[in-house]
């Protein structure tokens, strides 16, 4: 008489469960379908292109690893995305949601140039120091804008970050046109190239940056994971009441954590300008600082995995670029590649933790249960 | 199958099962509630009394099993199909929009045009009349006290014309009067053939108020019994799985010289209110001061004051005949003041949820010893040492602690500041959602701290533990101090009575701080 059919209020279709915490192990198989589902996905995407989706994969591994100057290429395009998700990696791990790392970058990148244009006689040693330091005031300054604002009147960080972006956007296309203008550009708006003794040494055919970055990496992992800085980091993005009632000082704390992330993110725009661009664009930081958001998040702000994760990123977009050039397939299109890869690696964070129960299986499972008795 | 012979039931649970990850919150559980009865569902802490009660309500969605309203098989699979199956549960966080009136939050949600307020204002009256509720329908929640805010709620369910009322430690913010006041509300409603379910872990409560107990323990249904045929010791019993002792040690004080004064002090919340008014006391070594007093009479000002955390705008807060006020909180940490407070999520101030007892030891000391680098190797030591000497169940020193249960969860905070050798330790509400026998570990380390000549100041809810613990009982109301007794002469009543507001005659008061 218990006929679920005859029942005038069902079960829902569809439920969402709770799921034990599962072993590190099978997390790791999950991410791992979860690649293999997006790249299928994408597949799929670029069949309706009209092309193989598995010469299209091979032209983008290939595009970017095929010759050392294809792999430089990526690396180059890996420096910025590296560092700035390093930098934005500090301020998340405090739970700031500083999404202004493009900001920041132009600002740091900014405060560098000013060095490389009007101090380029300056010993080179001594001047790459200077420009560094001023690369990392500049973002460091920039960061610690919004932070100031959050610890005396808790403004919102994520628009005030956001905002600024636009801000010192704005401030390079200012000096672009005006002050900083090239007088040898004949009216054409934009600014000198760095001399040479301003732009960054190459190390193995790359500029140096990459050595810095990997530096980063491991000072980054020790600053979290074994200073007493690190530690206070973590318990201010866990509990900021549990920060204070342990006697932290938590408003310092951010300030100074937020003055660290921003500063790294400038080093960033200041190693893109002086190695990569040799000179200050308004494209210095192209989307870099929110890239190196979703970078941040899928290596689990874990340094390491940033490091592997910005190389595939970086291998996806030089790769692209060749896919552009052979096949005509335009590079909007190794964006929503991107797209489809984040959708399911996100996604798969939900099946981590959560499963879906169905009507029918809950019934199942209540017959046999019912049987059973 | 056997239909015909049973009693029609208000609510009949067969069987129910969920589980959330790997924890099975409840397994198997069957209860049932006749109309015009009172059944109370007592149980530890994680015993699966909210979940249970959430399913009724359409919260969460059994796994598995049957629920039965008035005969009929139901499946309830939101709040609305609970309110229109006449079910209606009062949260232990009251649900109310602060910035409405009390009719505004009874009307909200309820279907079909919306009635005139006059009108509406009025059959809300009727309602409160029958059942003898006192409200002003027309007075705005943020305005109200705790109980009216209560009576709001019943009010809400009432209008649904709810039949089943579902109560989640409704006493848990209510001083004595008012609870008894409730409890006549409660037995009102019963006559009129309402079937209710509350749910508590105070045995005098179940006692008084009950006409059948169900008790559950780990998630299971242990047994349904007459309250008429039990006393507090069965209860007990049934409720933790063996016999246990009720009786709490109160050693002497060895040493009463007076350590830890507090002076006039006066401290004000953000919005100019006085949060603290004006009070003065002491504590001496080896003593423990119980402060009693409805949640939010000033406790969490106190101790925030005391550990540096709140500005106090008069007073003095005097250690050693030394003066707190103006340190920061790691200079009073430094000089042997320890605070744990343990607030209603129990995780969110002394511990940080996702890091293992290893980081959580650290977590007041990490900043001793010298260079930048952080000392792991004694902390994970001391983690160890707690471990062995309280009986921690836990996988790991790493494990996060937020896997941890509730009692394992205190003893790792409660732990760790006995573990700082303090000279003065404040620990409020240390056994809030602790079961029995935790709760009892907590005092027995407390008595322990008192006989190495700590002053002890207990912040509690429960006031037969205060009389039973405490030597001295400071009451609190409205942030002034209402009387300071000593825990041996004093009554429950009485102690009632000043958490009301209701003065300590001026000599008796007096004499307690002039000691």
């Amino acid at each position: 008489m218990n006929n679920p059919a005859e029942n005038p209020q069902k079960e829902p279709l569809l439920r969402i469960a709770k799921r034990a915490e599962l072993p590190a192990g099978k997390i790791v198989i999950l991410r791992l379908l979860a690649v293999v589902l997006s790249l299928v996905a994408g597949g799929i995407f670029i069949a309706c292109m009209g092309q193989n989706p598995l010469t299209i994969y091979g032209t983008i591994l290939s595009g970017a690893c095929r010759s050392a100057m294809a792999f430089q290429g990526t690396v180059k395009l890996m420096i910025p995305l590296l560092i700035t998700s390093l930098g934005v990696t500090l301020a998340f791990k405090m739970k700031f949601w500083n999404i202004g790392a493009e900001g920041q970058i132009i600002f740091g990148a900014t405060c560098a140039t000013f060095f490389a244009l009007f101090c380029s006689g300056m010993n080179h040693v001594l001047l790459i120091i200077v420009m560094f330091l001023a690369g990392f005031i500049g973002g460091g300054l920039w960061g610690l804008i919004p932070a100031v604002f959050k610890v005396r009147y808790n403004t919102n960080e994520t628009l005030f970050t956001l905002m600024l972006n636009y801000i010192a956007l704005h401030i390079v296309s200012y000096l672009r046109d005006g002050p900083w203008m090239d007088p040898g550009s004949q009216g054409f708006p934009k600014i000198a190239r760095f001399d040479k003794n301003a732009s960054l040494d190459k190390f193995l055919g790359i500029q140096f940056g990459w050595l810095i970055g990997l530096l980063l990496v491991v000072i980054v992992f020790i600053y979290l994971k074994y200073t007493k800085q690190g530690y206070e980091i973590s318990v201010v993005g866990e509990s900021q009441d549990t920060a204070r009632y342990a006697g932290m000082n938590v408003k310092k704390i951010i300030l100074r954590t937020m003055f660290l992330s921003g500063g790294i993110c400038g080093m960033a725009g200041m190693i893109q300008a002086t190695g990569s661009d040799i000179t200050l664009t308004t494209s210095v930081a192209g989307g870099v600082g929110f890239t190196a958001i979703i970078i941040a998040w899928l290596g689990q702000l874990n340094p390491f995995a940033i490091l592997l994760v910005s190389f595939l990123f970086s291998v996806l977009e030089k790769g692209s670029s060749v896919v552009q050039s052979n096949y005509g397939l335009s590079t909007d299109c190794a964006d929503v590649l991107q797209g489809i890869i984040l959708f399911f690696i996100l996604g798969c964070e939900f099946f981590v933790r959560y499963r879906f129960l169905f009507r029918t299986k809950v019934h199942s499972e209540k017959k046999i249960k019912a049987e059973g008795e | 199958m056997a239909e015909q012979g049973r009693e029609k039931y208000a609510i009949e649970c067969r069987k129910i099962t969920k589980a959330f990850g790997q924890v099975v919150a409840n397994d198997g559980i069957d209860l049932n509630v006749k109309y015009g009865e009172i059944l109370a569902l007592l149980g530890e802490n994680g015993s699966g009394k909210t979940t249970l009660m959430n399913m009724l309500s359409g919260i969460y969605h059994p796994d598995s099993g049957q629920i039965f309203i008035g005969g009929e098989e139901v499946k309830i699979n939101s709040p609305v199909d609970a309110m229109n199956l006449g079910i209606g549960m009062i949260h232990q966080h009251f649900k109310l929009v602060e910035a409405f009136r009390a009719m505004d939050n009874i009307m909200l949600g309820t279907r079909g045009r919306k009635e005139k307020s006059k009108a509406a204002s009025e059959k809300i009256r009727k309602i409160g009349e029958a059942y003898g509720l006192e409200i002003e329908p027309e007075k705005y929640v943020n305005e109200m006290s705790v109980s009216e805010k209560q009576t709001v709620e019943i009010l809400k369910v009432l209008y649904r014309g709810a039949e089943i009322l579902i109560l989640d430690e409704p006493t848990a913010v209510l001083t004595p009067q008012e609870t008894d006041r409730l409890f006549s509300i409660l037995r009102k409603m019963k006559e009129k053939g309402c079937a209710i379910i509350i749910i508590t872990h105070k045995l005098q409560e179940v006692l008084s108020i009950s006409d059948r107990v169900t008790i559950l323990r780990k998630g299971k249904s242990i047994e349904t019994v007459d309250t008429a045929a039990c006393d507090a010791r069965k209860l007990t019993e049934l409720m933790v799985g063996r016999p246990v002792s009720l009786k709490i040690q109160r050693p002497k004080v060895a040493d009463p010289e007076t350590i830890f004064k507090v002076v006039d002090l006066t401290v004000q919340k953000p919005d100019g209110s006085k949060a603290i008014d004006d009070i003065s006391f002491e504590i001496k070594k080896g003593e423990i001061l119980g402060v009693a007093g409805v949640a939010g009479s000033g406790q969490k000002e106190l101790c925030e004051a005391i550990a540096g955390l709140l500005h106090a705008q008069k007073g003095a807060i005097l250690f050693h005949k030394e003066n707190l006020l103006g340190k920061t909180p790691s200079e009073i940490i430094e000089k042997g003041v320890s605070m744990s407070f343990v607030p209603e999520d129990r995780l969110g101030m002394g511990l940080v949820a996702s890091m293992g007892m290893t980081d959580n030891m650290l977590l007041k000391g990490y900043q001793k010893g010298k260079g930048p680098f952080i000392k792991r190797r004694p902390a994970r030591e001391l983690a160890e040492n707690l471990i062995r000497k309280l009986e921690i169940v836990t996988p790991g020193t790493e494990t996060p602690v937020r896997l941890l249960s509730g009692g394992n969860v205190q003893k790792v905070l409660l732990g760790r500041e006995i573990e700082s050798s303090p000279s003065v330790l404040i620990t409020a509400y240390p056994v809030r959602g602790l079961d029995i026998n935790s709760s009892y570990t907590v005092y027995d380390l407390l008595n322990e701290q008192k006989k190495k000549n700590v002053a002890v100041m207990y912040i509690g809810e429960d006031l037969d533990v205060l009389l039973e613990l405490s030597d001295r009982i400071m009451v609190l109301c409205h942030g002034k101090i209402t009387g300071i007794v000593d825990a041996d002469k004093t009554t429950k009543e009485e102690i009632g009575m000043m958490m009301t507001g209701e003065m300590k005659p001026a000599e008796s008061g007096k004499e307690a701080l002039d000691e």
